[in-house]
Formats: structure tokens, sequence, C-alpha cells
């Protein structure tokens, strides 16, 4: 296969990897905001939790995201 | 290529390349922007306590309400004997939001997105972590790579675990803003790209270069919140990880 065809293909692949991290971040928001409409009293607590939750998850999908513009533009 | 979504990260060198001692340190554009960033920051917070009422105007709100998220966050997160840590976390917090909020302006530089200094600024926290663990606790704070309570059969597969999580902090920290900032601004520049691509066609083309244009200004929206969000998760990540270094049984 042509080197460059394969990079542009990998990096395609490589962004499958941001539809985990969006599920991932969905359920986390989806869990918090079912947690919230339970006992409102205690959401504004957890806002914060919910945020890092959120930012973890998002973390593992941009590091596909920079293996794919590595792919592109870099290698 | 005129509208090459990468041209904006490009760095300038603004007064011609300076060397010393085998070190290129010429004056770019991000060296410019962090200047200014640093000059905006204290111009805010300058102008937001000096006028010191007690029924405060607008800009004296703004400057309250920039210092209690950050009180707050560190007093939630570590606790009395955080308060060391505030004005660490205040400058990394303030940083990061006036880097990214400037860089939403058109023909701004954004600073965070260049990987270098995002993970330069994690590698900053992370050390301090070791640093500041160590001097605390001694050798205890190594307690940190053993959780309590678990068989001593399987304690090394965690402790290596724990020691990987560990060390892939800073590359996490620093990657999350980076990537987020670089993707974000190579997003709005692909849908003005449509805009530009699209309208070039005639009159169809301007028809259709509506929704991009209004993806455009949609994407906008979501990128300054994504800006100031990445500021917050910046600094909150950095009082976690502190929080490491001040109490490590865990």
């Amino acid at each position: 296969m042509d080197p460059a065809a394969a990079k542009l293909i990998g990096a395609g692949i490589a962004c499958i990897g941001m539809g985990g991290a969006g599920i991932g971040v969905g359920h986390i928001f989806g869990n918090y905001l079912a947690g919230a409409l339970r006992n409102p009293a205690a959401a504004g607590s957890q806002f914060t939790n919910a945020l890092i939750g959120a930012a973890l998850a998002e973390g593992l999908g941009i590091f596909s995201l920079v293996i794919a513009l590595l792919l592109l533009f870099v290698a | 290529m005129a509208n090459d979504p990468i041209h904006q990260f490009r760095l300038h060198d603004l007064l011609g390349p300076i060397n010393v001692g085998g070190y290129d340190i010429s004056f770019t554009n991000s060296a410019l922007f962090m200047g200014i960033i640093v000059v905006t920051i204290t111009a805010i917070l300058y102008f937001a306590a000096r006028q010191n009422a007690l029924v405060p105007g607008r800009l004296q709100s703004v400057g309250e309400m920039w210092y209690e998220l950050v009180d707050n966050m560190v007093k939630n997160v570590l606790g009395e004997e955080g308060k060391a840590f505030f004005p660490l976390v205040f400058s990394l917090f303030s940083f990061v939001l006036v880097a990214n909020m400037l860089g939403m302006f058109p023909y701004f530089f954004t600073v965070t997105s260049h990987v270098i200094v995002t993970v330069s600024l994690a590698l900053f926290v992370v050390g301090l972590v070791v640093v500041v663990g160590i001097t605390k606790h001694g050798l205890g704070w190594f307690k940190l790579f053993v959780p309590h309570g678990v068989p001593i059969g399987i304690a090394p597969f965690i402790s290596l675990i724990e020691i990987i999580s560990f060390l892939s902090r800073p590359i996490s920290l620093g990657l999350r803003l980076f990537g987020n900032m670089l993707a974000g601004h190579i997003v709005l520049k692909v849908f003005a790209g449509f805009v530009v691509t699209l309208s070039a066609l005639g009159l169809g083309g301007i028809l259709g270069a509506i929704a991009p244009l209004a993806m455009a200004v949609a994407l906008t929206a979501l990128e300054f919140l994504v800006a100031f969000l990445q500021a917050f998760v910046f600094a909150i990540l950095t009082c976690v990880y502190l929080d490491d270094a001040l109490h490590p049984s865990h």
C-alpha cells in the first residue's frame, strides 16, 4: 500500500477512539444529571467531581486525536 | 494554502533570530502573547482591586468572582493547609484562562495550543507534587503507590499500575489542554474555510454557506465555554494532584 494512503487511513482509525471518549463523557454527565434530579440538594457539591471525571475521560479521546494529528502532520 | 487550518499555529520570529550559547531564544509571536497575557491579568486585577468599594462595580465583581472561584476550589480540595498553594493555583488558572480567551480573538495567537507550553506547566505541577510530598512526608510519601488494604500478593502489580498512572499525569494534564485548544481552533478554521470555498461558487454557494457560517458562530460560543472549562479543569486537577502530596495515604 502507498505509505501516504496508509497514513491517512491510520489517522481515520485513530479517531475511532474519540467515539469512546464521547460515550464516556455522555455517561458521566447523564448519570450526574440523573443523580442531580433525584437529589437536587446535593447536586451543586458534586458538579466539580462531574467535571473532573469528564476531563479525565475526555483526555483519553484527546490522546487519539493527537495520534491522528501526528500521523497527518508530523510522521 | 490560503485557508490552511494549521497556519494559525505557526511561530514567527518578530525581531529576527537570536541565538545564545546554541539555544534559539528568538522573540516569537508566542513570547509576545505570553507577555500580553501577563499584562492583561495584571491590568484586570489591578483595576479591579483599586476601587475597593463596599458595593462592587462590574470590574470589581469580576475580580472578586475570579478570586473566589479559585479560593473555593483550593479550600474544597486541599483544605486549610492548602492555603500555601493558592498563589500557584491562581497563577496557573489565570494564565491558562487568559491565554485561552485571548486565543479566541481573530488573528490572535493561542499560546496554549502549543504542546511545549502546556506540558511544561504540567511537568512543573507534577514535579512540585514530588518535591512537596518528599519534603512533607519524607520517604513515607511513597506509600502513595501502595494503597491501603491491598492483599500482599497483588500489591506489586497495583503499585506498578499506580506508578504508571502517576508518571502519565504530566502527559495527560498537558495534552488535555493542548488537544482541546488545538482541536477547537482547527474545527473553527475548517468551518470558516467551508464558508469561503462555498461562497466562491456563486449564488447557490452563498446560500449554501449559511449553514457552515451558523455552525462557525455556534462553535465559537462552544469554544468560549471550552476555554473557560479547560482552565478550570487544569486548575482543579492541579489541586487534586497537590492533594496527593499533602495527604498521600488514600
